[in-house]
């Protein structure tokens, strides 16, 4: 009786092993399977991702969101957004809560390499700023000795800060918040002098204000900070399905495609990168596992990554950003999409 | 060695026995359960192996010894931010540690206060306490913590506003301690040459005071008399001391806070975030630690008081002789269940961003090195120690302090 | 006898008018000298306390009173209050007024479908109400039996043969036991309720219920996913569920602790003390972080259910110790007779032990959940959209930037009404109990 239970017992557990093994890891056939994807995005930065009245999540990083979705289903809606504070990001793509990560992340070497993660591109080439207050006085970083800085904790910025006031000789006493409202808050109640994180944040933030006049941003960029969206290692399908979802924003707007025009230039263009993109010629979606008509379903229900731009965070908008770095290599910025071909 | 010839082993062991015997039958539980709980261990610790292995990870503890980079703003042990990870840990602990004993010994003082003025005859006082009691208890932690933040770092002055000819802010007691909404600057003592023995004789007199007491309590015994012990003490505590002191030429200064720059420098600072925990964490565990003191006095029968009063004991005696010792019984194990419950939400400092253990270890280190399992599994580890240790403690009391009956 | 004429005035004839006793010992005066005023330590006192109620009534009273109810941001708000009062130190209760429901539904539940949860809730009183007072008749226990499977349905919607399959594994695994009972032990039986049961929800169930519900959608509702779940409603639905899953678990914990077998016994303990010795936080950020790695790969089921998970485990913990201390608390007349009727342990537990043992420990079970109620709270931190949670989205939105208390207190004041009437109840009971026993 006794061997005959552990026998089973034994039994048992090479089933489950075995059931466990014989699972498929493709995340492109789970996300379809599943009929949704599921995005993690920042809870709060406004411009980049931010719910909207209605609870709706809006942003220059949820487009990128939304263009995988439209890529894979043909619907931009079908995304679930998971809002994940700074901390735990990593470990909620690394546990397969979400299956791709757009949340301001910095491509840096020991995420990449160490944390097991695949950036896939960059969407916006940002670089670290300090806020102070303008009565304060501070007009270069190399002020603030002394001074009191309100970070978000589990950021690539807290690491940065230590490294700059350290190189520099300067003292700081830093105040750890959780999250980018909570940073805000802390700042504008005074609890700290100076607030540092990605200037694209800072000037959102600033614009948030009720009175953006009474604060500054210093000139000093502090360290590169190419946001991107990433995956997990390990599954580089499913990787090339969100870089080339964002390439081809990105290529769109090099060759002039548009929302408005896309189905217009779907019918045939003399450009042949054109109507490989929009799946006239080629087979590029079968390639990639989708339909052939991806791109043309990213353009149309998302835009290309000129419009994401504009609607979002561009000079138009409460964030008021301009191009800078994130212009079009053609007009002297980084942003650069490998051909279609 | 003797054996009846018709016992059941004639007939050799059945089966069925494992069941139905009641000598079989617990050891055949036991193996299963034995065996569910290897099965179940086995199953999760495969599948941790097998999904550690689809990420390309694996367990390694190697990152506690790389540098972590970050900078803590309470260090109570030497750190910056090239130290390595396992000191970060370390400098995480103590302040989890800090502002837990910290927090015990305002926690029990607040309770005993409300728990003793709630059985007063004063019904204003004993209404008061009841209300305080009420309302702490039965609103979560976290929303006391997160209030208390918000009311010191939003009520309270800037250091800017200490600055300038009229300044809107100025600081307590003779210009030495100044309450900001960054923290409150208290004055540190500075250890001038001689203090080493200013600090000894007042050690050597704490060593007096209870040599004195064990004098006081046997000439008690042996005469009856009783000695003006509080008064004494009070002498031995403060004049051999401050008497040292001063011939010594006042070795020990105060390092007093004043404003440079951005901040207060000098000084000791107590950040709001530890402030607002401590006084959140300690009022809300002080109206439990109320209610047990209530409900520990109440416990002790009347007779016992009467019994003091006929004996012709004056109440503080009473109190002192008769009550206390027998309350104490019924309210130290709960009161240290209330200090491992304090302990343990002292990881809510996550809600107000003190560098607590959470915070470094079970933070931005895990999140830095991306070691999630390895960092969770060592701070349960470490909390579950803590633990361990504080109820070790309560059993000790326990055995020491049990009825001896029967 | 001429002593008789003589009206000598030694016996007075008539009675005297009662007079009314001395000012200072008759009503207001006699209590205020009692109460209030007996010694100078608690005149002290007296005049502290006072001075303390006077301090906070003045800085509340005209705060709260004085605010505003209807503006549609704090901008507009300050605006009001400088035309009513010359400045802005007053409470903008518009905020509540505005977004309570996010507050109080969490912000992604559809306001359409705030009706079930409002049936949800009454059925939930309706359910708890016999279990806490046995006055009331013992057929409302049936309302207790299907609740859960109801509450599923009206907040997660769907159709309703979800729920009713699973309850069906329920009911056929009574079956099961009542057939197997009259012929084989109460071990087996047992053994073989679970696997009919287990048969049942994961082989057949699964494909009867899909098929019914192409075949006959019955109340269909809109489904609802469980992130779309927040506000005080996640904060029931965690607390309820974790402490109604965590009896039966904290049943067997308290018995393996309480058993002769000395693996049971330190399986339970470990496990046991294990739970109690780590902050909740750790074990919440377990189940966003580390479960996934635990379960088999592939596995998916969303953060909520792997926090109600958690919460179940964990205050199965503490409901082990408080059935542990209603299980002591038993006279050990009671196992003997047990005994003495020959009943086997399975038996003698369920028909003697457990209903007296879970019956004292009410008010400790209540107690248990006070604080597991109050403990959801640290779902915030995990990223469930809670009350608190719902407070700082409020913040973050430009309209009501900068504004603080007017949302916490509301928060608390919530969370305040629902334990302070817990706590009464289970010190009623406490009281109760005791003269019972006396």
């Amino acid at each position: 009786m006794k061997k005959s239970v552990f026998l089973g017992a034994l039994t048992l557990a090479g089933l489950a092993a075995g059931t466990a093994m014989a699972q498929d890891s493709s995340t492109l056939a789970a996300v379809k399977e599943r009929g949704v994807l599921k995005c993690g995005v920042n809870p709060g930065t406004p411009g980049f991702a931010a719910p909207d009245a209605s609870g709706k999540f809006v942003g220059f990083d949820v487009d990128v969101c939304r263009a995988v979705a439209a890529a894979i289903f043909g619907d931009s809606e079908a995304v679930e957004y998971t809002p994940l504070t700074s901390a735990v990001r990593f470990t909620a793509l690394a546990s397969g809560e979400v299956d791709m990560l757009a949340r301001n992340t910095t491509w840096t070497f020991s995420r990449d390499v160490d944390l097991k993660n695949t950036f896939v591109g960059v969407n916006y080439y940002d670089g670290q700023g300090f806020m102070v207050p303008k009565d304060l006085g501070v007009s270069s970083a190399k002020e603030l000795s002394g001074a009191t800085v309100c970070i978000e904790t589990g950021t690539t910025t807290e690491l940065n800060l230590a490294d700059y006031f350290r190189v520099n000789n300067m003292d700081y006493e830093p105040v750890p918040v959780e999250s980018f409202t909570e940073a805000q808050n802390q700042f504008l109640a005074g609890a700290c002098d100076v607030y540092t994180t990605d200037a694209s944040a800072l000037a959102a933030s600033r614009a948030s204000f009720e009175n953006p006049e009474g604060y500054v941003v210093l000139p000093e960029i502090i360290s590169k900070e190419p946001l991107g969206p990433l995956v997990r290692h390990g599954d580089d399908n499913w990787g090339d399905v969100v870089r080339w979802s964002l390439n081809a924003m990105i290529a769109a707007e090099e060759y002039g495609v548009t929302s408005a025009n896309a189905a217009e230039l779907a019918k045939g263009t003399d450009n042949p990168e054109i109507n490989r993109l929009l799946g006239v010629e080629g087979e590029l979606g079968a390639m990639l596992g989708l339909d052939n008509a991806w791109a043309l379903n990213i353009l149309t229900q998302v835009g290309n990554y000129g419009e994401s731009f504009e609607k979002n965070i561009g000079e138009n908008t409460p964030v008021g950003l301009a191009r800078g770095l994130n212009a079009q290599w053609t007009e002297g910025g980084l942003i650069y999409s490998p051909p279609f071909r | 060695m003797t054996t009846a010839i018709d016992t059941p082993q004639d007939q050799g062991f059945r089966l069925s026995q494992l069941i139905y015997d009641t000598r079989y039958r617990s050891i055949t539980i036991q193996v299963i359960a034995m065996l569910a709980f290897m099965f179940i261990a086995a199953f999760l610790v495969r599948n941790t192996i097998t999904n550690l292995a689809n990420l390309g990870k694996e367990i390694d503890f190697g990152f506690l010894f790389n540098p972590a980079n970050y900078d803590i703003n309470q260090r109570l042990i030497e750190y910056d931010s090239t130290s390595t990870n396992l000191r970060a840990a370390m400098v995480g602990l103590l302040n989890t540690l800090l502002v837990a004993f910290m927090g015990c010994i305002l926690a029990t003082v607040v309770g005993v206060v409300a728990g003793v003025l709630r059985l007063s005859k004063n019904w204003l006082i004993s209404k008061l306490m009841t209300v305080y009691v009420e309302t702490f208890r039965n609103i979560p932690v976290v929303i006391w913590i997160i209030a208390t933040m918000a009311v010191l770092s939003e009520a309270l002055p800037q250091p800017r506003a200490f600055r300038g000819e009229t300044p809107s802010a100025s600081m307590w007691l003779w210009d030495s301690v100044a309450v900001t909404n960054r923290g409150t600057y208290i004055p540190a003592p500075v250890w001038g040459p001689g203090s080493v023995f200013v600090v000894l004789v007042f050690l050597l007199s704490l060593l007096a005071i209870w040599a004195f007491n064990r004098y006081a309590h046997r000439r008690f015994e042996a005469t009856g008399q009783i000695l003006p012990k509080f008064w004494i003490n009070l002498a031995i505590l403060f004049v051999p001391t401050l008497l040292v002191f001063f011939l010594l030429g006042r070795p020990i200064g105060l390092d007093l806070p004043a404003l440079k720059g951005f901040n207060f420098q000098g000084g000791t600072m107590l950040r709001n975030p530890m402030l607002a925990l401590w006084l959140a964490l300690s009022f809300y565990t002080g109206a439990f630690i109320a209610e047990i003191v209530r409900s520990g006095i109440l416990a002790i029968s009347k007779g016992q008081s009467e019994a003091a009063f006929a004996l012709g004991l004056r109440p503080s005696r009473t109190m002192n002789l008769v009550i206390l010792p027998q309350a104490l019984r019924v309210i130290i194990p709960p009161l240290i269940s209330q200090f491992l419950n304090l302990t343990k939400n002292s990881s809510l400092a996550l809600a107000v961003g003190y560098q607590d253990l959470r915070a470094t270890l079970g933070g931005t280190t895990m999140n830095n090195t991306g070691r999630e399992l390895e960092c969770m599994l060592l701070m349960m580890l470490i909390y579950l120690v803590v633990s361990l240790f504080i109820s070790s403690g309560m059993n000790i009391y326990n055995k020491s302090v049990k009825l001896k009956e029967r | 006898m001429s002593s008789q004429n003589t009206p000598l005035a030694y016996v007075r004839k008539e009675m005297l008018e009662q007079q009314p006793a001395p000012r200072g010992q008759v009503g207001v005066a006699k209590w205020m000298r009692e109460n209030l005023f007996s010694g100078w330590f608690n005149t002290a006192l007296t005049l502290v306390s006072i001075y303390v109620i006077y301090s906070l009534l003045k800085a509340v009273l005209p705060w709260a009173f004085g605010g505003v109810w209807t503006a549609d941001s704090l901008q507009e708000c300050r605006t009001i209050l400088n035309d009513l009062h010359g400045n802005t130190h007053y409470a903008c209760w518009a905020v509540i007024n505005e977004r309570w429901n996010q507050i109080v539904y969490g912000t992604f539940f559809p306001s359409s479908e705030y009706w079930r949860t409002h049936i949800a809730f009454v059925l939930l009183i309706l359910a708890i109400l016999p279990v806490l007072f046995d006055a009331l008749p013992r057929k409302m226990l049936w309302i207790t039996a299907v609740y859960p499977f109801l509450m599923v349905w009206l907040i997660w919607g769907g159709t309703i043969w979800g729920p009713v399959s699973v309850a069906l594994g329920f009911v056929l695994a009574y079956m099961a036991s009542q057939f197997a009972g009259r012929s084989l032990g109460s071990g087996l039986t047992g053994l073989i309720a679970v696997a009919v049961a287990l048969i049942w929800w994961f082989f057949i169930g699964p494909s009867v219920t899909s098929g019914l519900n192409k075949v006959l959608p019955l109340l269909h509702l809109q489904e609802i996913q469980s992130r779309e779940l927040g506000g005080f409603v996640i904060c029931v639905i965690i607390g309820v569920s974790g402490i109604a899953l965590s009896l039966p678990i904290g049943i067997v914990l308290a018995l393996g602790r309480q058993s002769d077998l000395l693996i049971v016994k330190t399986i339970c303990v470990g496990f046991i003390e294990f739970i109690r010795g780590v902050p909740l936080i750790t074990l919440l950020f377990t189940a966003s972080l580390l479960l996934n790695y635990f379960l088999p790969p592939g596995t998916e089921f969303d953060l909520t259910l792997r926090v109600i998970v958690m919460v179940t485990l964990f205050s199965s913990a503490y409901m082990a110790e408080v059935i542990r201390g209603g299980l002591a608390a038993l006279p050990k007349g009671q196992y003997e007779a047990a005994d003495a009727l020959g009943l086997d342990y399975w038996k003698a537990q369920r028909l003697i032990i457990m209903p007296q043992a879970l019956k004292i420990s009410i008010p400790g079970i209540v107690n248990t959940f006070i604080g597991l109620f109050k403990d959801t709270t640290l779902v915030f931190f995990i990223g469930i959209f809670d009350m608190l949670a719902a407070a700082q989205a409020i913040r973050a939105n430009s309209a009501w930037n900068g504004i603080t208390w007017e949302l916490y207190i509301f928060i608390g004041l919530i969370f305040w009404i629902c334990c302070f009437a817990m706590s009464r109840y289970s010190q009623w009971l406490e009281r109760k109990l005791r003269t019972d026993h006396r």
